[in-house]
């Protein structure tokens, strides 16, 4: 556990100290090195610039021998973040199959920015908003900014329930934030 | 007793296999892939007293665990040789290449760095591998670096310390059953991790998980092999029907362990139907059995738009709900015709009433039908259950029997002869319905309703000496008529399976899956 503590602060540390573009950690709990709160600023020249996401991300117990798990915790319109209060993420590298413990989160975190950059209509979680993206992209570009609008404008809200649901393992971190969202 | 050679044939027929192949038992490896040979082998070999060759039987072989382990052993020491690479990494290109060994060699000889590379190896000779420990290394997956931390590193130069590969290691085996294709910790890095280097790493329970699981993947990386599907059996059936022969053959196998299935499918023995059919009547049983014969004894249809309609009380002037066609549910005939008052329907000869009901009647053929063949062959299923409930209180009559008539053990074993190929029979029976209801008429299905009407019959008729008390079991004269109608079944079921087995590598037979949609378009309508 201590060695694993050990791996974590210095990623923790690397990513505050020279965080990845359009990025922002902070941690809910300081005693709790498993539950990251990451700020994630909508990337410009995309429909989700000017948007301030919020993902959560839960390391397992073994990390980094299994994946970090990481949601939304702000509400996207994205054919690869389900499109629910549990914004969940399809992303390759977090695949079991895939992971390797050598990877870092500051490139998970990287590859999440890269989504909304481009996102992967051919992989989806939302298949109907994937069928939009690749069919009518004026469409799909005006409902993402409406949910722009509507949910990732002013300060981040973490929900409690949604890391909470995600994480399992990590009970402890969870209640201490966001107790009172109200989803629209 | 000729009546007991003709019933083993089929069980035996892996015997039959063994000493006719077993000196060439690697060479046929080397087939492996090629089609240089006919896919479907008649099982030709030495007769057993007066046994033939048969359509049905296909050649197979039976591998027991060590077997496979020593079939793998052969192939990789014969890669090591030619190739001269370490036995582990044969290994891996081995099973990157499917056991393919020739591919793989053809291949290798072309460009090796690619196969290599493609494979999951290093191109690099070094020397075998070890731990070591470097001054000042930092484990880049834990930060450790405390000085005298033992570390190692695949041909790649990707270090890690003892520790975090332990655990690397124990989650792929163990938690997600990974083996043949665990790659360096590194991210991008697609070495491959060898046997050799993973012994060093981990405990011995571990290894011992990991080579189980490298076995595994042989059998399912071979597509001539195929475990059997019988609860603790470990051993492996070999047989070279390929996927695309399935219209033409049900490759029916037999285990050491005595199970028989159908090697296309791994399903229970199932002759004389094609998997494809097998398949579509599972579905369709499990769809529509219960559904059909509820709907056949409550239901009718619309006589206009064909719609099912389920009375449920009321009186005899139906309204369609989907057409709004109006009509009688007595003689299904126009309500119109039925003037204005409620009376009930006493106008049975009228036309338009026979015209409606004649739809009718044409509409729930398709449904009947099905059911014809599918009460039948559920039929069998259950009774061959029954007849094995008899058969287990059989196993004390032999007992009792022994000691009543003072016949010997031996003299006994006419019942389990005679419940065995009940089992046997029934099972095909079952099948000939299935595939019966698929069969398009012509005048080859005459012959194959007598063959299947003699078996029925004969099986039937030892059904009920099986089951007569202990008593007159022992009567020499029933004796005897068992063990004849014993023979008789099994001699009728191969003649059965022979037939259709003949006409199914001819060609002969047609289909009408066209049939089969007709019939499920007669369900309840949505």
């Amino acid at each position: 556990m201590a060695s694993q503590n050990k791996r974590i602060a210095k990623e923790l540390a690397e990513c505050t100290t020279s965080p990845p573009a359009g990025i922002t950690i902070t941690l809910p709990n300081d005693s709790d090195l498993h539950r990251w709160h990451v700020t994630l600023a909508g990337p410009d020249n995309t429909v989700y610039a000017g948007g301030q996401f919020g993902l959560i991300v839960t390391l397992p117990v073994d990390y980094p021998f299994r994946a970090p798990v990481v949601t939304f915790a702000t509400r996207i319109y994205h054919p690869n973040v389900t499109n629910d209060s549990l914004g969940n993420v399809c992303l390759g590298p977090l695949k079991a199959e895939n992971w390797k413990p050598s990877t870092r989160l500051a490139g998970v975190l990287e590859a999440v920015r890269a989504l909304l950059v481009e996102p992967q209509p051919d992989d989806p979680l939302e298949a109907r908003i994937a069928d939009e993206f690749r069919q009518d992209r004026a469409e799909f570009e005006k409902n993402a900014r409406a949910y722009v609008v509507r949910y990732a404008k002013g300060p981040v809200k973490f929900d409690a329930a949604v890391g909470a649901a995600a994480a399992g393992a990590e009970a402890a971190g969870g209640a201490a934030t966001g107790a009172a969202v109200v989803r629209p | 007793m000729d009546t007991d050679d003709d019933f083993m044939s089929n069980l035996s027929s892996e015997d039959d296999m063994l000493p006719d192949d077993s000196d060439n038992d690697v060479s046929g490896d080397e087939d492996f892939g090629f089609d240089d040979e006919p896919d479907v082998y008649i099982d030709s070999q030495k007769d057993i007293g007066q046994r033939k060759k048969t359509p049905f039987d296909v050649s197979y072989k039976v591998f027991q665990p060590q077997d496979v382990q020593k079939q793998q052993d052969e192939l990789i020491d014969e890669v090591n040789m030619i190739l001269t690479i370490a036995k582990e990494e044969a290994a891996i290109l081995l099973r990157y290449f499917r056991w393919n060994k020739e591919r793989l060699i053809e291949q290798y000889m072309d460009r090796p760095s690619q196969v290599l590379e493609a494979a999951g190896l290093a191109q690099t000779t070094a020397g075998p591998p070890k731990l070591r420990t470097i001054p000042g290394f930092t484990c880049d997956i834990c930060c450790e670096d405390e000085p005298g931390l033992q570390s190692f590193a695949l041909k790649c130069g990707h270090r890690y310390c003892v520790d975090c590969y332990h655990q690397y290691l124990s989650q792929k085996i163990k938690g997600e059953g990974e083996a043949a294709r665990i790659q360096c910790p590194a991210e991008g890095c697609t070495l491959i991790i060898d046997a050799r280097s993973l012994d060093l790493l981990v405990t011995s329970e571990l290894t011992e998980r990991y080579h189980e699981l490298l076995h595994r993947t042989y059998v399912e990386d071979k597509e001539t092999l195929k475990w059997c599907p019988a609860p603790d059996c470990q051993n492996a059936v070999e047989c070279r029907v390929k996927k695309k022969d399935l219209d033409q053959v049900v490759p029916t196998v037999a285990c050491l362990c005595g199970y028989r299935f159908c090697f296309g499918c791994i399903l229970n023995d199932h002759q004389p139907a094609p998997c494809q059919l097998v398949k579509k009547w599972l579905k369709k049983c499990a769809d529509d059995s219960e559904t059909a014969n509820w709907i056949s004894a409550n239901t009718k249809e619309c006589p206009k738009c064909n719609s099912t309609i389920e009375k449920n009380g009321g009186c005899n002037h139906m309204t369609c709900r989907k057409c709004k066609h109006e009509f009688c549910w007595m003689c299904m005939g126009l309500w119109s015709e039925h003037g204005t008052s409620w009376y009930n329907c006493n106008r049975f000869e009228e036309k338009s009433g026979t015209d409606a009901r004649d739809a009718q009647a044409k509409s729930r053929v398709s449904l009947e039908r099905y059911l014809h063949y599918y009460n039948r062959y559920a039929n069998h299923e259950q009774s061959a259950r029954l007849d094995k409930d008899i058969y287990h209180k059989t196993e004390k009559k032999m007992v009792l029997l022994q000691k009543e008539s003072g016949m010997s053990w031996i003299e006994v074993q006419y019942l389990n002869s005679a419940s065995q190929a009940l089992q046997m029979c029934r099972q095909t029976l079952m099948w000939t319905y299935a595939f019966a209801f698929y069969l398009k008429r012509n005048n080859l299905t005459e012959i194959f309703e007598d063959n299947q009407k003699d078996l029925e019959m004969a099986v039937e008729a030892l059904s009920e000496m099986f089951e007569k008390p202990i008593a007159e079991l022992a009567d020499p004269k029933l004796k005897v008529e068992i063990m004849d109608k014993t023979s008789y079944c099994n001699k009728r079921r191969v003649i059965l399976l022979d037939d259709t087995a003949q006409n199914l590598a001819d060609g002969a037979w047609s289909f009408n899956i066209e049939f089969m949609n007709s019939t499920s378009n007669s369900g309840p309508s949505t």
